[in-house]
């Protein structure tokens, strides 16, 4: 279904490909004179309205506030004179996938430019009506002034004048050095609106006369719809259609999503369990270690681990298949009129909703409207269509509109997961103890594998933003064994870097310990010489990676001696091409360890609102730390045993350690944020567990 | 299908619905008071928390007709002159991320705040510790709290 991975997007966007498109829609066509829009992601009105066109989704990590901060920073804004405005699926802006921690950093050079380009010709514009000469002129806060004189002028004054002006091709950026707005902790846009219950998330937004629809489908993976007995969900009050959608699921329609809810408890659906019943973890696993048999691609290769000499040290990790979960339960609503098709969909990839709706009525994709709506967490889950079809479909049968809400239920048994994984380490220690050969070999199914996308060389595509070397070890080997699943596997935050962060961060912890040295002094020693590692598109720098892990260490205290009882843990990884590094504090309390304080060191390069990037750093923690403590979806008779967050259950506010957050000062392009703090919680948490009590855990969750 | 009086925000709304449909649907569907949310349905998450007598109760295991002739108060009617002492702490602690669970969070503090004006960490704790946020807001909750409480927050 998709054409391009969602990796694909981030190295098109990065190597000045598909995310540089800056859209050219008539900037001096009929009506622009009321309107100076010199590009798609801006219009500047005579009221003096700035509205920035946001073309990515909102799913809670800002991008409503910091990507509009971006073009206003160039534009010379004054940040009262914003307004955004969300894109729906578009051809106007590349790819608009939400995902990849790839926001800000696909999106930092359009968005800049954009701005940039409206404010030379606002200048020009200034300078024209002014008859003086462009150097006269500067643009600040919204206005551009005169130098030696009084004289200013509105932007909005100089919508005319400006719209009749060519579009400069090339442009100059602000330096890191003179922003404004940039850097700054500005309030978020969408708070007011999200603490009165006024903000519309896919599951407020209302049609007139619109039903509502919930799906009964095959719980056995890969089953389908054998007969339908819809005799008792018809009685139900309000019920006003029961129908099949597609071959494994039927659709309960009513006036309500109570009544809708109720005609799916009443109706009688028999399955045909198809070739996945006998499906279960424990085969699930094994067939993981079968797997580890097979030859693995390389992902990267310095030296050869297999000439190094010296003592091997071996250890194997684990991780389950783990389930998103967002808050907001997957809806959709849709409208199929006409030859047409309108979506309202909480998504993280707008442009697949539309291709797969299309594909899916047999329309075209100019004839499917996909309007972008908040989503309530994404996390990943949202990266998937399913949601928009069923809508889509839903909508088609009835002929009318209607919205499609999956209980938490559906959400947990229907979701697509975090592939399970197996971790093979093997070190040669020279005789202090230190790697002078690591290799890691990564045994997991491929999530775009399952999906049909392209896997070149055998290499699932997300692996070159998430499994990258982290240490300058002259023999370092990252393998990749493809396994394959019947599960559904589905793109879930931080991806591979959190079971590949787990698996070598416990296991240099476990070096470090066996060479009877301090953990974090051990990983500084490996980090010590100035090296760059390249892996696919990004260069890792080990000097980057010592400095936060140095800051870590500072800013924690690791030296310092702790109150009886506690224990420390530290790890560092680095994924979607930032830095990070993490230093745990725990007690142990009947054997459950308790985390009281984490210190989390980023260096994503140029920082771009530092309240929002501390909001991404405490929430990747808290959900890293959910991950780690307990996620675990398991799968007996075929089916996902979990359904609701008391058998999958989140991080509670008493569960829930201080983050302290601190980020390396730099003006190196951003990179990204949303993901990076998710995978070291685990490392660290294990790490300091061993410190507690000399037990090692080499399986996720923590409390299975 | 019954005929139900609900007290809410201040306002008297007949409606005419299966007495057993949980008040939360009542809320969203049949009033359109989209504030409330839904999140599992079963008492687990705290989305959909509003107060009924001054209490915070989990309106998704809420059968509507026990909440007839009591009075109901949701997130709209939290504050009937501009944005009550939690929601400004809200903001100024840039607490949401996705807000989707914020305002059964917010529904959650303020029936503390009512009872327990200066809240210790515990206390918040207790009371704030149904209320699932995968974004993981919790730490931010708990400095608005006392921000509010700060400013007041019992009012």
């Amino acid at each position: 279904m998709n054409p391009l991975s969602r990796r694909d997007f981030v190295a098109a966007g990065l190597a000045g490909g598909a995310g540089l498109v800056i859209g050219f829609y008539l900037p001096h066509g009929g009506e622009s004179k009321k309107e100076f829009s010199p590009n798609a992601y801006l219009r500047i009105t005579p009221d003096n309205k700035v509205t920035v066109v946001v073309a990515r989704s909102e799913m809670g990590q800002g991008v409503r506030t910091a990507l509009p901060m971006i073009l206003a920073e160039e534009l010379e804004a004054d940040w009262k004179q914003i307004e955004i405005e969300q894109a729906g699926a578009s051809t106007l802006f590349g790819d608009q996938t939400t995902g990849g921690s790839a926001s800000i950093r696909t999106t930092w050079d359009p968005m800049r430019k954009a701005g940039a380009q409206a404010r030379e010709m606002l200048i020009t514009a200034a300078a024209l009506t002014w008859s003086v000469p462009r150097s006269a002129c500067s643009a600040e806060n919204g206005r551009i002034k005169q130098a030696k004189s009084d004289r200013s002028i509105a932007y909005g004054d100089l919508v005319e004048k400006a719209s009749t002006l060519p579009i400069p091709p090339d442009v100059p950026l602000k330096q890191s050095k003179d922003y404004k707005i940039v850097g700054q902790r500005l309030p978020r846009m969408d708070s007011p609106d999200k603490v009165q219950g006024k903000a519309t998330f896919g599951i407020d937004f209302r049609l007139p006369d619109m039903k509502y629809a919930v799906l009964s489908r095959c719980p056995t993976i890969g089953g389908k719809v054998a007969s339908v007995d819809d005799k008792d969900a018809k009685k139900v009050s309000g019920v006003t259609y029961v129908g099949k959608i597609g071959n494994s699921s039927v659709a309960v329609v009513a006036d309500s999503v109570w009544g809708a809810m109720e005609g799916r408890r009443l109706l009688n659906v028999s399955w045909d369990d198809g070739p996945n019943k006998d499906l279960n973890t424990a085969g699930l696993t094994a067939s993981l270690k079968q797997a580890a048999s097979g030859k693995g691609a390389s992902l990267f290769l310095a030296g050869d681990p297999a000439k190094a000499t010296g003592r091997h040290v071996t250890a194997e990790y684990e991780l389950p298949f783990m389930a998103h979960a967002p808050m907001e339960p997957g809806n959709c609503t849709a409208h199929v009129k006409n030859g047409s098709c309108e979506l309202w969909a909480p998504t993280q990839v707008p442009q697949d909703c539309r291709d797969s709706v299309a594909a899916a009525l047999s329309l075209d994709p100019d004839q499917v409207k996909v309007n972008v709506t908040l989503m309530g967490g994404g996390f990943g889950r949202r990266l998937e269509h399913d949601y928009a079809v069923e809508a889509a479909q839903v909508s088609s049968a009835i002929g009318g509109p209607v919205k499609v809400i999956w209980t938490r239920e559906d959400d947990m048994r229907f979701s697509t997961y975090r592939p399970a994984s197996l971790h093979q380490l093997n070190a040669t220690l020279d005789g202090s103890g230190f790697p002078v050969a690591l290799t890691h070999r990564i045994i997991s199914p491929s999530i775009s594998g399952q999906k049909g996308q392209p896997t070149p060389n055998n290499v699932d595509p997300d692996l070159p933003d998430e499994a990258g070397p982290v240490y300058g070890i002259p023999n370092y080997s990252v393998e990749y064994v493809m396994a394959q699943t019947a599960v559904p596997l589905g793109w879930m935050r931080s991806v591979y870097a959190l079971q590949a962060a787990f698996a070598l961060e416990s296991f240099i912890d476990e070096l470090a310990v066996g060479a009877g040295k301090d953990p974090l002094q051990y990983r500084l020693h490996l980090l010590a010489k100035d090296q760059d590692l390249p892996y696919f598109t990004t260069t890792w720098h080990t000097a980057r990676m010592r400095g936060v892990l140095q800051l870590a260490a500072e800013r924690s205290g690791w030296d310092k001696p702790l109150p009886a009882g506690r224990f420390r843990g530290v790890a560092c990884f680095g994924c979607f091409a930032s830095y990070m590094a993490e230093v745990v504090e725990i007690s142990m309390e009947n054997n459950q360890p308790r985390v009281h304080r984490v210190v989390a060191v980023v260096d994503c390069g140029q920082v771009v609102n530092p309240s929002i990037l501390e909001q991404q750093i405490q929430g990747g923690v808290v959900y890293g730390l959910a991950n780690a403590l307990r996620a675990k979806i398991t799968i007996d008779k075929g089916r996902v045993v979990q359904g609701n967050f008391d058998d999958y259950a989140p991080l509670r506010m008493e569960e829930t350690p201080a983050v302290e957050v601190y980020a390396v000062p730099s003006a190196e392009s951003p990179t990204g944020i949303g993901e990076p703090s998710v995978p070291p919680i685990a490392p660290a948490v294990c790490n300091a567990i061993y410190a507690a009590t000399k037990k090692r855990i080499r399986a996720l969750p923590i409390l299975s | 299908m019954a005929d139900i009086t609900l007290h809410i925000n201040g306002d008297t709304k007949n409606v005419s619905v299966a007495p057993e449909t949980p008040l939360l649907w009542v809320l969203r569907d049949t009033l359109q008071l989209t504030g409330t949310k839904f999140g599992c349905g079963a008492g687990l998450c705290g989305a959909c928390t509003v107060h009924i007598d001054g209490i915070a109760v989990r309106s998704c295991s809420t059968p509507v007709s026990q909440a007839s002739g009591k009075s109901i108060t949701t997130i709209e009617g939290l504050s009937q002159n501009g944005l009550h002492v939690l929601q400004q702490a809200w903001i100024a602690e840039e607490v949401p991320q996705c807000g989707y669970c914020q305002t059964g969070q917010i529904m959650s503090a303020a029936a503390l705040l009512a009872k327990t004006p200066n809240p210790s960490d515990d206390q918040i704790t207790q009371a704030m510790n149904g209320n699932l946020c995968r974004c993981g807001t919790y730490e931010r909750i708990r400095k608005a709290i006392h921000r509010a409480a700060g400013n007041g927050g019992a009012r």
